[in-house]
């Protein structure tokens, strides 16, 4: 791992807090986002990682009630993602998000990946069927369904749908790439496939993943934050978390005494 | 589960013995409940009977090709014709006219109450919907009469006292509840992680309304419409009250006309001696309604297994 540079800064939470409706959430996060490195978020269920992913595409918007405090700033313009006056769907437009389950849409498999350009106003046939096939390329499934590119994306098996909904959203190039526990769902080989993906993609994309496994964490990220009951317990190069945490309760949750 | 019975436990070999009584039991209720669902299922058998057997004397006067061909619908006159198509015209212009009105009103407040509404809107909206569904239709027939007509004729000075538009616009009133509340089941049953997907690609609510929501929803809102359609090739009193009684083969929807239910409801109000020919007539009028409805279910089914959708 080539840490020794000295990464840019892609995002930073600052004082960050979430509130569903009156439950805190998210208390007081601190923490970098390097440019096109992988971050991991790790921490046993319901420590918050998944609502601090879903800040920065500002999902939580969807729903009533939810409450943000404090700012994720966004490089290189340096703008906070979750002022008032940013529109979300332009936030949208520039961090896309891969979930948990494949969510592949009632479509074909070419008008999937093409979603995101026509959503943006392309409708060239010519840059649509360049990007999207790039996309797929991108995604590693090109050959798998280059094909059959008009069967319905439902056909496929789980991982190749995830690897799907991974060149759905690398079609618009986002800048910012956000996982969460995409292989949650899927078998050990396509769990593989992903996560050869995710160390391919971090040469082009920043990329956020949240997973509760730690053994992924290890293997595909730069740099990993370990989160408990809402809180950024602490955050390093992935090496050092695992190899020297410096907190207690890190500790115990790497070694298998808490989770 | 010891072996040691002092406890008063029954040995093993009893707790697993058959139980006559449980399954006597069983068999019981699966025998009430199958004479349930036979009651509605004999029920259809028998009327499909009576009809086939009482058009069948029909059809033994008149050929088959004059119903279907013939242009004029006059059973009770001394020069008697059969021309179903009269009656089907008027059923058919009318229901066109309601479905024009229920289909794209009902999909509209469809994707407003489970796109756009919040939930106290839409807890609030949906069973007042629902009640407009429940107002007799006789009442919709003398709103369509009293009401609609004239403000229509307000608009086309020259529309009869009696329409088929008139009659097929308050229609679609009534059966937008139908269409808009089984639509909007349709559409929330499709996943939330199918929306966030979208939205997590820069999509507006309308696009993701339009461009994820409905595909995925098509099956059910295909079924839906065809219920829709179902209701208005059905509908009686409306028809029977503001449509006029008059057959009149046209497809336009500014005359009067009589459809095949406000025919029977005509006839069935007169006295008719059982087994004259104009009795009979009501019998290959409702069978004919009949076929009409069948298609559109067979239609119905078929587009569902089509565009069915597992997500």
């Amino acid at each position: 791992m080539q840490i020794h540079d000295n990464p840019t800064l892609k995002a930073e939470a600052r004082n960050l807090n979430f509130f569903y409706g009156e439950a805190k959430a998210l208390k007081n996060i601190n923490m970098p986002i390097y440019d096109k490195k992988v971050t991991a978020l790790i921490g046993p269920s319901g420590c918050g990682k998944s609502t601090y992913l879903r800040s920065f595409n500002r999902m939580h918007d969807l729903y009533p009630g939810n409450r943000y405090e404090g700012e994720i700033r966004f490089f290189p313009d340096n703008t906070n993602l979750l002022a008032a006056e940013v529109d979300p769907i332009e936030v949208r437009m520039r961090i896309g998000m891969v979930f948990q389950k494949p969510n592949p849409f009632p479509k074909s498999i070419f008008e999937n990946v093409a979603y995101g350009l026509r959503v943006r106003g392309e409708n060239n046939k010519r840059v649509l069927d360049d990007k999207v096939e790039h996309a797929l390329k991108g995604a590693a499934i090109w050959d798998e369904v280059k094909d059959r590119l008009a069967d319905l994306a439902s056909n496929l098996s789980g991982g190749q749908q995830q690897r799907l909904c991974i060149a759905r959203a690398l079609a618009t190039d986002p800048e910012l790439l956000l996982f969460d526990e995409p292989t949650s769902a899927l078998d050990p080989i396509a769990t593989g496939a992903i996560e050869e993906l995710i160390h391919e993609l971090k040469k082009r994309v920043t990329i956020l993943i949240v997973t509760h496994n730690m053994q992924q964490a290890a293997r595909v990220s730069d740099y990993t934050a370990y989160m408990f009951l809402g809180e950024m317990v602490e955050f390093g190069k992935t090496d050092e978390i695992f190899i020297k945490p410096k907190d207690k309760r890190t500790e115990d949750y790497i070694t298998g005494r808490m989770g | 589960m010891s072996a040691n019975n002092s406890s008063g436990l029954p040995q093993v070999s009893d707790r697993l013995a058959y139980n006559a009584m449980r399954n006597w039991r069983e068999r019981l209720i699966e025998g009430l409940l199958l004479a349930a669902a036979a009651v509605s299922v004999l029920t259809t058998l028998g009327i499909v009977y009576v009809l086939v057997s009482e058009s069948v004397h029909f059809f033994a006067k008149v050929s088959i090709v004059d119903f279907l061909t013939d242009t004029q619908w006059t059973p009770l006159f001394d020069d008697a014709h059969f021309g179903i198509m009269v009656l089907i015209s008027g059923t058919l212009v009318s229901s066109f006219v309601a479905l024009a009105v229920a289909i794209p009103m009902g999909t509209i407040i469809a994707i407003y109450l489970s796109e756009f509404a919040d939930s106290r809107v839409r807890e609030v909206a949906k069973p007042i919907l629902e009640l407009l569904g429940g107002i007799p239709t006789i009442v919709f027939g003398y709103f369509a009469l009293l009401v609609v007509t004239p403000i229509l004729q307000t608009i086309f000075p020259s529309l009869p006292g009696f329409s088929l538009l008139s009659a097929g616009l308050v229609m679609g009133i009534m059966i937008v509840p139908y269409v808009a509340s089984l639509s909007e089941d349709a559409m929330r049953a499709v996943p939330m992680s199918m929306r966030e997907g979208a939205y997590a690609m820069g999509s507006t609510k309308l696009y993701t309304a339009i461009h994820v929501v409905v595909p995925a929803a098509v099956s059910g809102l295909a079924a839906s419409y065809i219920l829709g359609i179902s209701r208005a090739v059905g509908e009686t009193m409306i028809l029977a009250v503001a449509a006029g009684m008059q057959p009149n083969l046209t497809w336009n929807p500014m005359e009067q006309a009589a459809t095949i239910t406000s025919y029977i409801v005509q006839v069935a109000l007169g006295d008719l001696p059982h087994g004259s020919i104009g009795y009979q007539t009501i019998f290959a009028a409702g069978l004919t309604l009949l076929m009409i409805t069948l298609l559109f279910n067979i239609l119905g089914q078929w587009l569902r297994a089509k565009y069915r959708e597992a997500y």
